[in-house]
């Protein structure tokens, strides 16, 4: 209930001991400062992790092949491994229920030229899956799609860089580029987050690039992205079989990790993962401890004041004071100021996380910033913690006998 | 008004009990001006403290404007405090960040009277002795006998049905002391019933009417030669 008198009392006696307003206000603003500067910066590092790991795909894992280095059913070390297309078919027959992408690539370093301009470029025979896979971003056109790869089509899609040096401001698109000699296409123009590199890139059907070079069915790699409902660790367990059927198929040592692996971003996530778990729990923890310490310092303060004003109590209930008056100034006056003194400290912590905003990337602190729920929710601790840090010795102090507070000094 | 019969009170100390009142019997009238008289240890302010609802008592009766006094709790002690005592203290014990004015309306704002028409109250009771002009200085700004006849004009305001004073010139020098037993007397004249806690003789011997208290009991019960003149 509102009552302007009650409101009157706490304000007077809070400006006629601006000291210990102070002080008490000093400890809750400090504690929720300290606790929306650490996990900023806690969320600012988990940000750049998750930075790191977002250009591709996080549910990829890739299979790359090279030599032997064990002997195995009578075939000798060194013998280099090729991947072809049966093995793409039985992956893909196989696993088909835990994948959700699936590509191959061949990679080449190419020389493209269209009319007086001409460059060195990397280029990517690949399924129509890479492009979710890599995550690009058709900015014009169309990637490649199945009637490409099923007509081995000679088309091409181009960075936004090579399409820069290329063609300048020019379009593009239905134009024909010479890649080492063969005429292509341009059916679509690409960029990607992932930088400069990614987009001086250049990606054709795998099929087009087998028939041109070499006229074999060889494949460099097969990339993978599984089935996003899988769980980490079945993610993992299914990257394992993977890694032990191809070894199975292609006649390696079980334990031959040179000739074949498979990456997987599964793991990676795992690692990653719970390094930013253990990270936030060292937050909460030191987060918690920094709460719990506000939490100290306001009821220390709280015994104070309410030893002190004792024989004011006394006077009060001489005067007609009711118990529950007592508690309820004290209270009151208590959670009035750790819930001022808790907003100033938050506001101070966003605005100094505002400031830094990303002037500590270097740090790898990037954005550091704190979601309104978990500052709510330490506002709401301090606050109740004002409250019961007032309560208790409020309570006791209202039970003392007036005669007794009023002998106090 | 105020009718003990058969008080006992006593205080533990450690694993004994100090046997403070040792059955008293008294009967304070309306409008009278009584004062205890004792040294100190006579349990005079263990009696005021039960007779002002500051503390219990243990055995005995204890009828406070004809209502029995017993197995009070906190809150309707301090509700009947509010109502029916006003208290003047030895150390004035007014809150020192309040204005004169506003620790004379402080009763008013536990009575729950609204702001306005309490301060307006307080400001008749300071004029009353004649500290208007000091009604928003604070406590620290004021002389012991300002003090005091604050303090006289907070335990007045209520209108209570007695107000009891505990050594309430025991802090003040001999001049101050006869304003304040004059401002009390004056008090009583207009019918107010006023109780007085002392140990000095010629602060009771303004009063109409001397009990003298020692060991815990009574031992003298007289009426004074004021009393007689005004008689």
């Amino acid at each position: 209930m509102f009552d302007l008198d009650r409101w009157r009392e706490i304000f007077q006696s809070i400006s006629k001991n601006k000291l210990r307003s102070v002080m008490s206000g000093f400890t809750v603003a400090f504690a929720i400062l300290l606790f929306t500067l650490l996990f900023g910066v806690v969320n600012g590092l988990s940000n750049t992790f998750k930075d790191v790991f977002s250009d591709d795909a996080a549910n990829i894992m890739s299979v790359r092949v090279w030599k032997t280095s064990k002997p195995f059913k009578g075939l000798q070390t060194g013998r280099r491994i090729q991947l072809k297309n049966k093995d793409f078919n039985f992956v893909k027959e196989e696993y088909d229920s835990k994948i959700q992408h699936l590509t191959a690539r061949v990679n080449r370093n190419v020389n493209i030229s269209y009319k007086t301009k001409q460059d060195n470029y990397s280029l990517q025979a690949v399924h129509p899956d890479h492009q979710f896979l890599e995550k690009t971003i058709i900015e014009e056109g169309r990637y490649i799609n199945d009637r490409d790869l099923k007509e081995r089509a000679k088309v091409i899609v181009i960075g936004r860089l090579v399409k820069e040096d290329l063609f300048g401001e020019k379009p593009a698109i239905g134009k024909r580029i010479n890649v080492s000699g063969i005429s292509y296409q341009v059916i679509g123009v690409f960029s990607d987050e992932g930088g400069d590199n990614e987009e001086r890139k250049t990606f054709m059907p795998v099929s087009t690039a087998q028939m041109i070079y070499g006229n074999n069915d060889n494949l460099s790699q097969i990339v993978i992205g599984y089935n996003p409902d899988l769980s980490l660790d079945e993610a993992i367990a299914f990257g394992n079989k993977m890694e032990r059927d191809l070894r199975k198929k292609l006649d390696i040592h079980p334990d031959d990790q040179s000739a074949l692996s498979i990456q997987n971003m599964a793991e990676a996530n795992k690692g990653v993962g719970s390094f930013v778990i253990a990270l936030y729990f060292i937050v909460i923890f030191i987060g918690s401890g920094t709460l719990i310490a506000g939490i100290i310092g306001i009821s220390n303060i709280m015994i104070f004041v309410i030893k002190e004003r004792t024989k004011e109590f006394g006077i009060r209930k001489a005067l007609g004071a009711q118990p529950s008056s007592i508690v309820g100034i004290v209270v009151q006056e208590s959670v009035l100021i750790t819930t001022i003194a808790g907003y100033l400290g938050l506001s101070l912590g966003t605005f100094i996380l505002s400031a830094i905003d990303d002037g500590l990337e270097d740090y790898f602190i990037k954005d550091p910033s704190v979601s309104p729920g978990i500052v709510i929710g330490a506002t709401i601790t301090l606050i109740l913690s004002g409250l019961i840090a007032a309560y208790v010795p409020a309570k006791r102090a209202a039970r003392i006998k007036p005669i007794v507070a009023l002998r106090a000094d | 008004m105020i009718e003990i019969k058969k008080l006992h009170k006593s205080y533990p100390i450690g694993k004994d009990s100090l046997h403070v009142l040792k059955g008293i019997d008294l009967h304070i009238k309306e409008g009278e001006f009584v004062s205890i008289m004792g040294s100190s240890g006579s349990g005079k302010s263990t009696l005021l403290n039960i007779v002002g609802l500051l503390d219990e008592h243990d055995e005995g009766e204890y009828y406070l404007n004809g209502q029995l006094i017993d197995n009070l709790n906190e809150k309707k002690a301090a509700i009947l405090r509010n109502k029916f005592l006003g208290f003047v203290f030895q150390s004035f014990n007014l809150i020192s960040y309040k204005t004169a004015l506003e620790n004379v309306a402080l009763p008013l704002y536990y009575k729950g009277m609204a702001r306005k028409e309490r301060l307006k109250i307080a400001m008749d009771y300071l004029d009353k002795v004649e500290l208007k002009d000091w009604a928003n200085h604070l406590p620290n700004e004021l002389s012991g006998g300002q003090k005091q006849r604050v303090a006289i004009a907070r335990a007045l305001v209520t209108q209570p049905k007695v107000v009891l004073a505990d050594e309430p010139t025991g802090a003040l020098d001999s001049t101050t002391t006869d304003n304040v037993m004059d401002l009390l007397r004056d008090i009583n004249n207009e019918g107010m019933t006023v109780f007085v806690i002392t140990h000095e003789e010629e602060v009771a011997e303004q009063t109409k009417r001397i009990v003298r208290l020692k060991d815990g009991v009574i031992i003298s019960d007289e009426l004074t030669n004021i009393n007689s003149k005004a008689v």
